[in-house]
């Protein structure tokens, strides 16, 4: 059940310096949630944007500025983030796990899943970030999904079930990291659907006509 | 009260001597950014690692003051020293002063109101401190969400055991950073000086420096072995 598949460092530099868009940020925080090893990583990073913070040379603050900042303090500690969620423990933990339960609106079973085609369903998942695509796929078990290159690059956070293509198997929490050098024929195991978390900056490409056409048709 | 008027004087002496302890090699005072055509520079002030340690782990204190006893000048001391350094950290991505300043005000309100979940085994001051900065600055300036795992969340994978490596106090480890940091290959701190200076994620960096994206992961990932190294600690 352990990960094996782990976003790269560049991209976990970017999550921790605060350089990554929304989208992105979306399938490394969700990976995180289920990876303690990148947690440790990412927490090694903030020290280091923490170390370069110390160091930087102090621009001088306006005066007036402490006075303003002061005067909006209160006596009270917003503390309501400190308070645990009750947490019942016979409850079976969500499929999907935060930030990406509260983007998708629910977790697996209570959403609008929409079909794809071929057993496939798929649920677009809106964030304020316009220069990449984010959104869950299901894929039915033992399926493939259609062969396809990319014109960027393409994240893959498995969530449920697994798929395996030339490259391995991918399981939960494994994170997948394709550009436009792998072309790829992924099949999602047999057993069990197959539900992952796709962010892509640009259109996926299929590579024969035929699935280029169903491309159009339904607009993955 | 006291003890910590007496930390807050020190506190006092020691941010000046962070400021004006000169005659540090300029090697990794100044760091060259960019193309060799085009050199950007971010200054980085260079202070004796023992006072730096000493400050480091004063508002550490400082922090847990705020956090039991709502101490305003506790408060006052961690604004001395972080309101400064916030607003160039934010400037140097590419923000406007009057912009800088207002993202500084905003972390530093924060950082009154959640003081309460500072916890000093978890992490520095100033590593929570750049976090917040870094997310505030993200709301603000790039009006965009920051997405981050919830620790409360039933479906989070905890940590197999606590991390027996993390022993040595978070003040003597930064300063063991500041060395591991300094002492790596330019072409190394480059790639970590973009991403946290420059906001530029590091496929941009490739383009920009027009070198290949695998460059770019392989110099990230060698930095952070020979800082984990540097740092005593097994990956």
């Amino acid at each position: 059940m352990s990960i094996s598949f782990h976003p790269g460092e560049g991209l976990l530099l970017d999550y921790a310096s605060g350089a990554i868009g929304e989208a992105w940020g979306l399938a490394i925080a969700s990976h995180l949630s289920l990876c303690p090893t990148c947690r440790s990583t990412t927490s090694d990073m903030e020290r280091l944007g923490a170390c370069l913070l110390e160091s930087i040379e102090p621009d001088p603050i306006s005066t007036g500025s402490l006075d303003a900042v002061l005067s909006r303090l209160g006596d009270q500690a917003d503390d309501r983030a400190a308070l645990p969620i009750s947490n019942p423990e016979s409850a079976i933990p969500p499929i999907l796990p935060q930030p990406l339960r509260g983007y998708a609106g629910g977790d697996v079973e209570q959403l609008n899943w929409k079909r794809l085609g071929l057993g496939a369903y798929h649920l677009p998942i809106q964030t304020g970030d316009d220069t990449a695509v984010a959104r869950l796929l299901r894929i039915p078990a033992g399926r493939p999904v259609p062969q396809h290159t990319h014109q960027g690059l393409e994240l893959t956070l498995v969530l449920d079930g697994s798929f395996s293509d030339i490259t391995g198997r991918y399981g939960r929490g494994d994170l997948q990291e394709a550009d436009e050098t792998l072309e790829h024929q992924p099949h999602a195991d047999p057993g069990i659907d197959c539900i992952c978390l796709a962010v892509t900056d640009a259109p996926l490409r299929f590579s024969n006509f035929a699935a280029r056409l169903v491309q159009r048709v339904i607009n993955i | 009260m006291n003890d910590l008027a007496a930390d807050l004087s020190l506190s006092a002496q020691a941010d000046a001597g962070y400021r004006n302890i000169a005659g540090l090699p300029p090697a990794t005072g100044v760091c060259a950014i960019g193309k060799t055509d085009d050199i950007q520079t971010v200054k980085l002030s260079m202070t004796a690692p023992d006072v730096q340690e000493n400050v480091i782990g004063l508002m550490g204190k400082h922090l847990s003051a705020v956090a039991s006893d709502r101490n305003r000048a506790a408060f006052r001391s961690l604004f001395e020293f972080y309101a400064p350094r916030i607003k160039a950290f934010v400037r140097s991505r590419g923000a406007q002063p009057d912009q800088a300043e207002e993202v500084t005000q905003e972390t530093m309100v924060k950082v009154w109101q959640k003081a309460v979940q500072f916890d000093p085994a978890k992490a520095s001051a100033s590593t929570w401190i750049f976090t917040i900065a870094r997310n505030v600055r993200i709301d603000m300036l790039r009006k965009a969400n920051r997405p981050e795992p919830d620790m409360n969340d039933p479906s989070l994978v905890p940590e197999p055991e606590l991390d027996v490596s993390r022993k040595i106090a978070f003040e003597q480890q930064a300063r063991q950073l500041k060395m591991a940091l300094s002492g790596l290959p330019d072409e190394q701190r480059q790639v970590l000086h973009l991403a946290y200076f420059e906001d530029k994620p590091h496929a941009k960096v490739a383009d920009e420096l027009g070198i290949p994206l695998g460059t770019v992961k392989s110099r990230i990932r060698l930095a952070l072995k020979r800082i984990r190294s540097d740092l005593g600690e097994t990956t």
